[in-house]
């Protein structure tokens, strides 16, 4: 769209109006490009202070070891919370995936009328719960019985994970063209098989592309986790019956202790969450750019 | 006679085969009817054991009694005598209000603005990228905002916030709002960090809500000599209103449940309400974090699902709404 954005300079007797006007636009202009140059900067400077501190204390301990007894001690490292944040995110997305995906071929191919509306609305707004409550609803459910454990901590990412894949899942099956649906029921392939062999194979890059957003943001979360898998420091844990430690848990701890040194080991281990995750966010948006069907 | 056995034989294979795709079809249907009905039970689950854990208190105080005072202190629950509930819920309700307030106040025209450039202003080929770079911003882990506010952002505020003092605190009515003094951890802090949360979810609706506004209008108003800033008031800001709303609803949504982050910024203070925007306190999320592992006083732990619970009706309330309104503009957004 072309647009008069320099400065109105003819004659007339309306000119001065149009030259304020002109300058009015110019300025808007000029205001918008400075806020999204400003946000840019923002998240530069966010980026730029977690990767500063987090590589002045990053080191090869910090990989292989755990916490030391103190918290003010200087060394030791975040290998618990590393096996943990895996485990327990692996664990999560094993219950996750499946469960998402296969709502979300129920609620494309089979729901109808009321029961998909509902079902749409439940899982659009469990978008909306606060991963506390969640943490809270698996704590009443999980922990009470069975006490804090990893696999605890795994239940409430995966209720954190589940409506985003839904979600994805769903709109990328809403975009298979209807003919290639169609071509394969009319060769006699049954429902069943079409979803598995024609519909989802389309679908594919997109549903990889959701599961790793969602296996991304349950990787940053802290919350539900601090009431369900409690954390633990004193060894490495890898029994998802016992209560466990992750990365998130373990900078939350050290940033808000007071020690230096903790605070040193909570910034490394904010670099690696945070280059973790940018990893998986990056990949996933290049994935989805191979996805045979797109928005 | 072979014949017609071979031929009986094909078709009893055929019948066989049929009946093996009609019951791998079926369990196919429901294995997958299964799976959303396993989502309809946790979601339904998650509201029935709220409040069912928060039950003991609720009938022992009344649910009135948590929502009429501000006194929160579980240490009193075991010596309370007759109806007192020392777990009044009032003062993270207020917490909560206030730093979503903040986050709001900043966030919604940011974004609002930068969906506008992102959508219209900007040049074509940086559209996509500049969304991309928006959207990171929801990347970045709770935890992690936390950390980056306490020793990055706080000194910066530190000055701002001492300003805002001396130039409105002596402003009768309001004045009492920018109090000082300012060390750090405070409701303005955690308000600020909130408003970078959100700012990508509300800019990413606001992009799909300006998108609809149709071109022609567009157009007719360039062709009419509109100024590119006069054609995006006209024809896509004035339109969009209630998308606008819509998105912030979904954002303050957002705000209201957000945990991490908020903890570790607004200083945990159970004390009083502080009138101060520069005060600390705590929100709904941000208590029961940190009470949650450790509340041993007589119904300290029920009285925390009293507040999930309280905190799930509001969230619900709020998105369902924004949705709601946002679904009438478009039905693919959000």
């Amino acid at each position: 769209m072309a647009t008069a954005t320099d400065t109105f300079q003819g004659g007339g007797p309306l000119a001065p109006m149009l030259r304020r006007r002109h300058l009015r636009d110019r300025g808007m202009t000029l205001l918008l490009t400075a806020l999204m140059i400003a946000i840019g900067a923002l998240l530069v400077w966010i980026l730029a202070y977690v990767a500063l501190k987090g590589i002045n204390a990053l080191n090869w301990g910090f990989l292989t070891d755990t916490p030391p007894g103190n918290p003010s001690d200087a060394g030791g490292g975040f290998y618990n919370g590393i096996i943990g944040s895996l485990e327990i995110v692996g664990m999560a997305a094993l219950i996750a995936v499946p469960l998402g995906i296969g709502c979300a071929i129920y609620l494309n191919q089979y729901a109808k009328g009321r029961i998909a509306a509902v079902l749409r609305l439940v899982t659009d707004v469990m978008l909306g719960i606060p991963t506390i409550v969640t943490g809270a609803f698996v704590y009443a459910i999980w922990v009470v019985e069975f006490g804090f454990s990893g696999f605890a901590g795994a239940i409430s990412l995966a209720l954190v994970m589940v409506p985003l894949i839904v979600r994805a899942t769903e709109e990328m099956l809403r975009l298979v063209p209807r003919d290639i649906r169609e071509a394969s029921l009319a060769l006699g392939v049954t429902q069943s098989r079409t979803i598995v062999s024609v519909l989802l194979p389309t679908a594919r890059a997109g549903i990889i592309t959701g599961v790793m957003l969602a296996i991304a943001r349950a990787m940053g979360e802290t919350a539900p986790l601090l009431l369900t898998a409690l954390g633990n420091d004193l060894f490495v844990e890898t029994n998802p019956g016992e209560r466990m430690s992750t990365l998130s848990m373990q900078i939350f701890t050290g940033a808000t202790g007071g020690f230096v040194n903790a605070q040193d080991r909570a910034w490394a281990g904010a670099l690696t969450l945070i280059a973790i995750v940018l990893l998986l966010t990056i990949t996933a948006r290049l994935i989805a750019r191979t996805s045979a069907v797109r928005r | 006679v072979s014949a017609a056995s071979e031929r009986a034989g094909v078709r009893k294979a055929q019948a066989l085969h049929q009946q093996r795709l009609r019951l791998a079809d079926t369990s196919f249907r429901v294995l997958v009817a299964g799976s959303a009905a396993v989502i309809l039970l946790a979601f339904v689950a998650t509201a029935f054991f709220l409040v069912e854990k928060a039950w003991p208190a609720l009938s022992h105080y009344g649910l009135f009694s948590f929502l009429s005072s501000t006194r929160w202190a579980p240490s009193e629950a075991a010596t309370a005598t007759g109806d007192t509930n020392p777990y009044g819920v009032l003062q993270f309700v207020y917490g909560t209000v206030l730093t979503s307030f903040i986050a709001m106040l900043l966030a919604v025209p940011v974004a609002v603005g930068l969906a506008l450039y992102i959508t219209d202003v900007a040049p074509v080929r940086l559209r996509k990228p500049l969304a991309y770079v928006v959207d990171l911003f929801a990347a970045v882990p709770s935890v992690v905002y936390g950390f980056w506010g306490i020793f990055a952002l706080m000194p910066v505020l530190h000055p701002i916030a001492d300003h805002l003092t001396k130039w409105l605190g002596g402003i009768p009515l309001i004045g009492p709002v920018f109090a000082g003094p300012f060390f750090g951890p405070s409701y303005f802090a955690a308000g600020i960090v909130l408003s970078i949360m959100v700012l990508p979810i509300i800019t990413a609706i606001c992009r799909e809500v300006f998108a609809v506004a149709p071109v022609a209008e567009k157009e007719a108003a360039l062709a009419l000599g509109a100024t590119r800033w006069e054609m995006l008031r006209m024809s896509v800001l004035k339109r969009s209103t209630a998308g606008i709303f819509g998105a912030s609803l979904l954002g303050l949504g957002r705000a209201f449940g957000e945990t991490i982050a908020v903890t570790m910024l607004i200083g945990n203070s159970v004390l009083a309400i502080a009138t101060s925007i520069f005060g600390q306190g705590a929100t709904m999320p941000s208590i029961i974090v940190n009470e949650f592992t450790e509340a041993t006083e007589p119904f300290h732990l029920s009285s925390l699902f009293v507040v999930g619970a309280l905190l799930l009706i509001i969230t619900l309330i709020i998105n369902v709404l924004g949705k709601l309104v946002v679904s009438r503009i478009s039905e693919t957004i959000a």
